[in-house]
């Protein structure tokens, strides 16, 4: 009974997001679904992020850097030729596999390029020993030094972009193709696959949030809050501190490498600024004002702010504003929105479990 | 390489390492007293900057450099009382967020009160074209100018934390908070001058390098990081060693871009960085039990 109880809320998210398609049909404003789905990928980081800040109790300021890992990678492998090597036996292997697929390009030439569900797994298996690589030595850090530690690793992710004529430079990579799902279902940002990609990014979401959950509620989960609440006690207890904390990093890391991944085929092309720190900072603003380890709360506030900013409702002030609700939640509310006593009815009854 | 390039290379590299070394201090500073690391140290070297070229242009320069150092001091005396202060029990990473935020608030609204564009102040002596030549190697005037006020800089906090009142009162406050307080030192208004003084000692350097290296309302950042780079270089808190150490960074940079392309200028600094974090988060000159303790 309780195990089904921590899965009401995604039927409420799943009922929600159905009649939000409803009324922006019904209101010919089906425009907004661009956007909304947009921030629903980039929800994936936040969602991810809330494991490792609110869980885990470990701040990362690169998590830019890991949505560009996963959305590059993809981006080079599914837009490189290797029509020269078509008829190398590794490519033709490859092909026969249906690893390598033939395409049109934009001018009608033909290409031979690495199909996007390889490129996915390739992006995220990437992202994850990236993770692994930097965790390793820098998840042992504390506070400042993490939190500078991983603001490094995200600047130099953001260098390597910038400087690489591989990966564009500063004109970033364009004519991403878009991601053929089964049943004739594809990640595609023109307009006829509006709605339809509505739904598959909310999917992902979803996926994500039940994810999420069940790690939340397992074993792992009840270690992640001990570190969280007291990293010495946990360490006493048994509990493998070092182990828990690195895998909850190469997950978030994972997360949002597939956030990466979806959004850039959606868009069609990736640029340097999903590489920079300011991103970084954003995502951990949304899961600070989400309540940081209140993962519908992050998920809610990490749709509902990025859609404000893609709309361009903050206008000059985008960066502004997320440093100021900053500021504002860690001084007012260090809980989260949802946790002020206003918010407090509202959230235990949407959460579906009482507040101590 | 030849004695000249080296020579050209090395007064580049302290020059530069000058200032990290300005920057480290600010940090420390901050650090002492609060156990924060201010986020936004990047943020008020470019304040001070960007005041004293928009001043330049009213009043001479000694007066507009004065002032855009008060402008620094104002500002952050106001992020300690209006932020800092009301978060005073807060956990590291509450601080780091917070910090990082008022380094976005100053950033845009430095962008917003000022423009994207590059300034920079005018060359205290001589223009641009003028050079010294010092063991072959060609220099701005500027460059001594960057030396001067660094080493002046840093003998003032000298004598000031070991010979004035109110610097042994923050030196007090930095060893045992609860201590000095009994004593009858006023930690708070402690803290709040010690991000005053950072600030002030930021905007100067801010001043005195923007002729060499120009300046911008998004230069702050990089700034810090590689000022943090060189205050964990040193030992975090320990500003002696913070100049050692951004020598050091500096002539590293310094010699590294001879040989490397100049888009990864950054990345020498953030590498540095990241081993340092990695190896010795205690600092190049902390004794090596210290840094196993601390890492631990």
């Amino acid at each position: 009974m309780m195990r089904l109880r921590r899965y009401v809320p995604v039927v409420a998210g799943a009922a929600v997001v159905v009649a939000l398609q409803v009324v922006l049909g019904a209101t010919d404003a089906t425009y907004y679904m661009t956007q909304i789905t947009m921030s629903a990928y980039y929800a994936l980081v936040v969602i991810g992020l809330c494991l490792l800040m609110g869980y885990a109790g470990q701040v990362s300021l690169g998590h830019a850097g890991f949505f560009a890992i996963g959305g590059y990678t993809s981006a080079v492998l599914t837009t490189c030729n290797l029509l020269a090597y078509s008829d190398t036996p590794l490519v033709a292997w490859c092909r026969s596999l249906g690893l390598v697929v033939a395409r049109q390009d934009l001018y009608g030439a033909s290409t031979l390029s690495i199909a996007p569900w390889a490129a996915f797994v390739v992006a995220l298996v990437a992202a994850g020993l990236i993770a692994l690589l930097i965790g390793m030595p820098v998840i042992r850090l504390k506070g400042h030094y993490l939190a500078m530690a991983t603001l490094g690793f995200g600047l130099i992710v953001y260098r390597i972009v910038l400087g690489a004529p591989v990966f564009g430079q500063a004109d970033g990579i364009s004519n991403v193709p878009p991601f053929e799902l089964a049943c004739g279902l594809e990640v595609n940002g023109r307009a006829p696959f509006r709605v339809e990609n509505y739904y598959i990014a909310w999917a992902a979401v979803m996926a994500a949030m039940i994810l999420a959950i069940n790690l939340v509620h397992s074993r792992v989960g009840r270690a992640l809050r001990s570190i969280h609440q007291s990293e010495e006690a946990a360490h006493s207890l048994g509990v493998n501190t070092y182990r828990y904390k690195l895998s909850t990093f190469i997950v978030s890391a994972v997360f949002a490498a597939a956030g990466g991944v979806l959004l850039t085929h959606y868009n069609g092309s990736i640029g340097p600024s999903e590489a920079t720190v300011m991103k970084s900072i954003r995502y951990v603003a949304i899961v600070a004002v989400g309540g940081m380890g209140n993962l519908w709360g992050v998920l809610l506030m990490g749709v509902l702010l990025n859609f404000l900013s893609l709309r361009g409702v903050f206008g000059t002030y985008d960066d502004a504003v997320f440093g100021a609700i900053l500021i504002a939640m860690m001084i007012l509310a260090p809980q989260g929105l949802l946790k002020m006593p206003e918010f407090r009815a509202l959230s235990s009854r949407f959460s579906g479990r009482p507040h101590g | 390489m030849n004695l000249a390039q080296i020579a050209q290379y090395g007064l580049s590299g302290i020059t530069n390492g000058s200032i990290y070394a300005i920057v480290a201090i600010g940090f420390n500073i901050v650090y002492n007293t609060t156990g924060i690391i201010n986020f936004a140290q990047g943020e008020f070297v470019i304040v001070g900057a960007m005041t004293a070229i928009s001043l330049s242009h009213v009043v001479p320069l000694p007066i507009a450099i004065f002032l855009a150092v008060l402008v620094a001091i104002l500002l952050g005396g106001i992020v300690e009382v209006v932020f800092i202060r009301r978060a005073r029990d807060a956990s590291v990473l509450r601080l780091i967020v917070i910090t990082m935020g008022i380094s976005i608030l100053i950033r845009e609204g430095m962008l917003h009160l000022w423009d994207e564009k590059v300034r920079s102040l005018p060359y205290f002596t001589g223009t641009e074209v003028s050079t010294l030549t010092v063991l072959g190697a060609h220099i701005s005037p500027q460059v001594l100018w960057v030396l001067g006020v660094s080493a002046a800089t840093v003998a003032a906090l000298t004598l000031f934390f070991r010979f004035t009142r109110t610097g042994r009162a923050m030196r007090a406050c930095a060893d045992d908070r609860m201590a000095a307080r009994l004593c009858g030192i006023n930690d708070r208004w402690m803290v709040t001058l010690s991000f005053m003084l950072s600030a002030g000692i930021g905007a100067l350097a801010g001043c005195v390098i923007s002729p060499v290296t120009q300046t911008q309302y998004d230069m702050g950042p990089s700034l810090a990081i590689k000022g943090f780079t060189v205050a964990i270089l040193g030992g975090l808190g320990n500003s002696m060693a913070a100049v050692a150490a951004g020598l050091l960074m500096g002539l590293l940079e310094a010699f590294a871009l001879s040989q490397l392309d100049g888009a990864y200028k950054e990345a020498v600094s953030i590498v540095v960085l990241l081993l340092i974090l990695v190896l010795r988060p205690s600092g190049l000159f902390a004794r090596r039990e210290i840094s196993l303790l601390r890492a631990a």
